[in-house]
């Protein structure tokens, strides 16, 4: 790329055959996807596929009416409701006070998510229930999701719950299906690989700039049949929230999985939720949650380092996630690249956006500033964009909102007057969904505006027909909402 | 039980574009009921303007390719989200077979999962049925058993399909009936599991709502 940030990650082309320390006594050296997967694993099929149990099945209303249907028209039932916990949230409107009509073009699949959960007597948390939510939002916020545990939902940012150390299995809605009927997933086996982050997030960076700079050097297909550990010092560092962001985008580098080993921060983040264990359970799944890590020696099929001590504010300039640049950098040139595919795709991309090569990132004027979504929806998201708001106003023009992850980080958000911080400086609070992250809902930018985003994906048209999307942190959408452009946070805190 | 698929012939269309995601294939307009006419919304934002007519330049919209059958497409193909209507989308449409350097994980799994030819084929293949595709539309045959397609002048080039998902394509297998065959071990793996990792499984967790 034809960025001028200094190159900051490279491969370490790398099997490790050795058995490291452990295999000195005859046990290998085994991954932490490894022990997981394998705990889960009820037979190799006859074509190479693994059978895997799935402790936990999350359903949103999108994913899951034709399933239901399809489930009705085998004869077939629910093989484990007590393990199935369904949601409404891509088609919710995200209106104050909203219901099930609010938004006319959802009732149908909000109805039938409902109906198939009251037949099958599955936990349904709707609208209309206090833990209602984004999927990837409430399963670790309940508890649900634990370490060590397998989780699948029919979302492709099933990934997120990696964060507290689960395999998260995005999936579509035949293998929904095929959850519902046997509680099973017949799936290839990834190729664990490892990404560390090494060094020290700078001051204002999170979570989202590194996994932005991670899709940047990898790309979006650089993780394709693989599962992802996350690791090093600044994943140590992060705090639960964070890592959860991190393993959210998994799925743009093209992974099946992404997780990061679990260790005190995640125990302490679980301990008291609903579905987690209580008293000496707790103490018991957290003497066997120590071991779960990739042991010394473990092979990883790749292994890269990302150096985090430089890394600057990151945002998207095109339209997949691995279009992305330090906030300091000038939008790349199409004709800098190498290969004439990715010299294409550049320049296509440009033509989109509207946006010329050379043009600095910094200063672009923007319409709109979304934040939200199962990658920047929880409590530390908005705290972090409500410190950058707190006391100013949305410049002249732009469209601001904030739409919780969930009621529950809702409540907590209102709880701390976060509310308050973004309604007076203009930002729209709205209630817990999707929302502007997949715009299926009425939440929508409208054609050629540019909107900058705390969101996953900056396709063609992702935000709605036209729109134009720039994908960043809580902290630099809030920032360039108050400025009306693109704005470099390091650069605000310094005046 | 699924209809098999041995063969798959037909007019064979390039969008040879990397990273082709599901998004484009089936835009998020056409996801907002269980009903919706997806072939219709094939390509939805690429095929149609903002005044819902079709956009001529687009190439399922020229004559010769509007009934295309085989879909040569870029590396990463389907990639994004995990949504199965970009699946159902190219099938409703007529769309049998996408013959493509790599796909994304989810969107190759739902293929094979409704019938959908997803067929891996080499950098050279690639070229050659990109090069032949521009030339303009002709029929080319896709044959899951000799792992083949056959191009109109009798030219063949390799179509990566594994063994075991072509025989199960051909077969027409139904993948949750073969896994309800084996309950008793995933009910025995189930009893194991709550054994060894009783907090997994919490109380309040397996008490099921009450009606």
């Amino acid at each position: 790329m034809a960025s001028t940030a200094p190159l900051c990650a490279h491969v370490r082309p790398g099997f490790n055959p050795s058995l490291g320390p452990a295999g000195m006594t005859g046990v290998p050296a085994l991954t932490l996807f490894e022990k997981i997967w394998d705990a889960h694993l009820v037979r190799r099929l006859d074509d190479g596929r693994d059978l895997i149990f799935v402790d936990r099945h999350v359903l949103q209303e999108t994913t899951s009416a034709v399933a239901f249907e399809n489930l009705k028209r085998a004869g077939r039932g629910v093989r484990r409701p007590e393990l199935t916990l369904a949601t409404q949230d891509h088609i919710v409107s995200t209106a104050p006070g909203r219901d099930e009509a609010t938004n006319p073009g959802g009732r149908e699949l909000l109805a039938l998510m409902r109906a198939n959960a009251y037949r099958h007597r599955i936990r349904h948390f709707g609208v209309d229930d206090p833990r209602q939510g984004i999927v990837h939002v409430i399963a670790p916020e309940l508890g649900l999701a634990q370490p060590g545990c397998v989780l699948a939902c029919g979302d492709s940012h099933t990934s997120t719950v990696g964060g507290l150390g689960a395999l998260g299995i995005g999936v579509g809605t035949s293998e929904v299906e095929h959850v519902l009927a046997t509680q099973t997933l017949a799936l290839s086996r990834p190729k664990p690989i490892r990404v560390r982050f090494q060094g020290r997030i700078p001051p204002g960076l999170v979570a989202k700039d590194l996994i932005l700079r991670a899709i940047g050097a990898l790309g979006v297909a650089g993780g394709r049949g693989s599962a992802v550990e996350y690791a090093g010092s600044a994943v140590e560092a992060l705090p639960v929230e964070g890592r959860l962001t991190l393993c959210n985008m998994s799925i743009e580098l093209g992974a099946r999985l992404g997780f990061v080993a679990p260790d005190e921060k995640t125990f302490d983040y679980l301990r008291g939720r609903e579905f987690a264990p209580r008293g000496p359970a707790f103490d018991a799944a957290m003497a066997a949650w120590r071991s779960l890590h990739s042991d010394p020696g473990a092979a990883f099929v790749r292994d890269v380092a990302i150096e985090c001590d430089r890394l600057a504010p990151q945002v998207t300039w095109g339209t997949t996630p691995e279009d992305v640049a330090g906030v300091d950098d000038r939008i790349p040139d199409p004709a800098s690249y190498g290969d004439a595919g990715r010299r294409e795709a550049a320049a296509k991309a440009l033509r989109y956006m509207e946006l010329a090569p050379g043009v600095p990132l910094e200063g672009l004027p923007i319409d709109i500033a979304f934040i939200g979504s199962c990658t920047n929806g929880r409590l530390s998201d908005l705290q972090a964009a409500a410190a950058v708001v707190r006391g100013r106003k949305v410049a002249p023009r732009v469209r601001a909102l904030v739409v919780p992850g969930s009621m529950a980080v809702k409540r907590e958000a209102e709880a701390l007057g976060l509310h308050e911080i973004f309604r007076d400086a203009g930002f729209e609070w709205r209630d817990a969904g999707c929302s502007m992250c997949v715009s299926i809902n009425e939440d929508v930018a409208p054609p050629g505006s540019r909107c900058i985003a705390t969101s996953n994906r900056n396709f063609e048209n992702r935000q709605g027909p036209g729109s134009r999307t720039h994908l960043a942190s809580p902290a630099t959408v809030a920032a360039a909402a108050l400025a009306g452009r693109i704005v470099d946070i390091r650069k605000e805190a310094r005046a | 039980m699924r209809r098999p698929v041995s063969t798959v012939v037909g007019t064979l269309a390039a969008m040879p574009a990397p990273n082709i995601n599901t998004d484009q294939i089936i835009p998020s307009a056409w996801l907002r009921t269980a009903t919706a006419d997806l072939g219709n919304g094939l390509f939805g934002s690429q095929r149609y303007d903002e005044a819902g007519s079709e956009r001529p330049d687009f190439i399922l919209n020229q004559p010769g390719w509007r009934n295309a059958r085989i879909l040569l497409a870029g590396e990463n193909f389907g990639c994004g989200s995990s949504r199965e209507a970009a699946v159902w989308a190219l099938v409703q449409f007529g769309v049998g077979c996408v013959l493509a350097p790599s796909f994304a994980d989810i969107f190759y799994e739902n293929a094979f999962r409704n019938g959908l030819v997803a067929g891996v084929i080499d950098a050279d293949a690639f070229e050659d049925l990109r090069r032949a595709a521009a030339a303009g539309p002709a029929s080319y045959a896709v044959d899951l058993a000799s792992g083949t397609i056959t191009g109109p002048d009798g030219t063949r080039w390799a179509v990566s399909v594994p063994a075991s998902r072509a025989r199960a394509l051909m077969r027409g297998d139904d993948e949750i009936a073969i896994t309800l065959a084996m309950q008793p071990e995933i009910d025995a793996h189930f009893d194991r599991s709550r054994a060894a990792t009783p907090w997994l499984f919490p109380e309040s967790l397996m008490e099921r709502p009450s009606r």
